[in-house]
Order: structure tokens, then C-alpha cells, then sequence
């Protein structure tokens, strides 16, 4: 424990003071004040428990990641929907597994491309390899592997290792 | 509260979206039942956790926002909660499901 090496997240503290703004539904002054005192005090007593920081370097390119999961999100939906009807009649839907490779090492890459994967309807994560190399799927509907692997790598994985790594 | 409290200009959007939101949930869960395997049962639930929930909080905002005349946006941390929470147990059950598979087949 060294408690003088802790750095304090800047995100978290503003996430933190604006998720009390929100609680709170409020912007008087005093609980603007007693936002800040919360997140400071909490960011500081959970840095130990979180050693690593992510950097955010590129706040533009996490907009437009944002906004391109939130549309797949949309349209896998609706096409999760047209499967569980039975409407897809024109040829069969085979779920299955799929190993991806990957590129990205950066933890907190890998965890927000885990929880894009895993949220949007149609595909789950499985598995990371031991030493995050390769990546395990279920896919529902898994038509052509190969436009799958790519829309993953080129839509959320290059992406997210222009932000964090 | 009456409907007349109500202006048209929230209300049809929000029953609109209510019934999306509902429908896609329904959907959701009839594919819990039909489908034919766990893997492939694991998918349906998140429509009503993504798509579903979203409908629901978003007409809730326009509501709330025209019941109370002034802007009420504090359903976006519900989003964030769902956000944080519902991948962890999908993965946690899929990988569980994994594990079972894998130790069966070298059995």
C-alpha cells in the first residue's frame, strides 16, 4: 500500500459527479459540492483497488463507436426477432461457434469489446484464450463467418484500440 | 392524473414506443422457449434487455418530462446499470455452459 502513488481518474470523477447530478436531479450549487467531495473521496479509496487507468486518447472515434453500436444494436434486434418467428424461410439459420482472432490487448479494450459483443442480440462471448489472442463466440445466425470476423474487427476492435491503446 | 394532463405530442410517441418495447420483449422471450439448445437460447433475452428496456425508458422520459414540465433524463443511469450488469451474467452463464460441455466431452 502507497497510498501517496494514488492518482486520482479524472473520467471516473466526472462520471461519478454527474451520475450524482442525475440521482439527484438537481444543479444547486451545494449538490454540485457535495458531488465532487463524493467522487474525490470514493475515486481516491478505490484507486488501489484498480491499479490500471485507462487512457482515453481519442474521444471522437468513442462517439462514433457509441453510435454504430447503438445502430447494430437496433438492427440485430430486429433481426433476432425475424429468426425467433420463424420468418427467415429462405434458407436454414445455423447457430454456432466462432473463433476470432485478435489484435487488441489492451484490458479495457478488451472488456468494452466483450460487453458490445455480449450486448447486442445475436452474438455472446464465450471465451478469451489464456493469453488473449484468440476469442471465442456464439453467433446465432452465423451465415458467413467470414463477414462476422470482419465486421467485428473492422466496426468495434479497430475502434477500440484507437481509443485505448 | 387524467389523460387530459397528457398533450398528444407525448403521448403518442410514448405508446408507440411502449408497445415496441413490449413486443420486441415478447418476442425475446418466446425465443427463451423455442429455441432448441442453451447456447442458442442465451441470444432472445437480450433483445428485451437492449431494444426492450430502451423503448421503455426513453417513453418514460417523455412522459415524465411532460407530466413535470421540465426535462427528466435520470432513466439514462437505469441504462448505464443495464449496461454494466446484464453482459457480465450472460458471460458468466455462457462460460459456465462452456465449461459443462468441455468437461463432458473428455469424460
Amino acid at each position: 500500500m502507497r497510498p501517496v502513488g494514488r492518482r486520482l481518474p479524472p473520467l471516473l470523477v466526472l462520471g461519478l459527479v454527474v451520475m450524482w447530478l442525475l440521482l439527484n436531479q438537481s444543479l444547486a450549487p451545494g449538490q454540485i459540492v457535495l458531488g465532487i467531495l463524493l467522487a474525490v473521496g470514493l475515486s481516491w479509496a478505490a484507486a488501489t483497488l484498480r491499479p490500471l487507468q485507462p487512457r482515453v486518447r481519442n474521444a471522437g472515434t468513442a462517439i462514433k463507436l457509441i453510435l454504430v453500436v447503438l445502430r447494430d444494436i437496433v438492427r440485430s434486434n430486429f433481426a433476432v426477432a425475424r429468426i425467433v418467428l420463424g420468418l427467415v424461410r429462405d434458407r436454414e439459420v445455423r447457430a454456432g461457434f466462432l473463433e476470432i482472432p485478435l489484435d487488441m490487448r489492451d484490458p479495457h479494450g478488451l472488456a468494452w469489446l466483450s460487453t458490445i459483443i455480449t450486448s447486442t442480440p445475436g452474438t455472446v462471448w464465450v471465451d478469451l484464450s489464456p493469453d488473449s489472442t484468440r476469442l471465442t463466440l456464439h453467433v446465432l445466425d452465423l451465415m458467413d463467418e467470414e463477414a462476422w470476423i470482419r465486421h467485428i474487427k473492422t466496426h468495434y476492435e479497430q475502434p477500440l484500440m484507437r481509443i485505448f491503446e | 392524473m387524467t389523460e387530459a394532463e397528457l398533450p398528444l405530442w407525448a403521448t403518442i410517441p410514448a405508446a408507440v414506443l411502449l408497445v415496441t418495447g413490449g413486443l420486441l420483449t415478447l418476442i425475446g422471450s418466446i425465443g427463451l422457449l423455442r429455441l432448441k439448445d442453451f447456447y442458442s437460447r442465451m441470444h432472445p433475452p437480450t433483445m428485451g434487455m437492449t431494444l426492450g428496456s430502451g423503448c421503455v425508458l426513453i417513453a418514460s422520459m417523455i412522459i415524465s418530462t411532460a407530466i413535470l414540465h421540465k426535462p427528466v433524463i435520470h432513466e439514462l443511469l437505469i441504462t448505464l446499470f443495464v449496461v454494466i450488469t446484464s453482459p457480465v451474467t450472460a458471460m458468466l452463464l455462457m462460460r459456465a455452459a462452456a465449461y459443462r460441455d468441455r468437461a463432458r466431452s473428455q469424460r
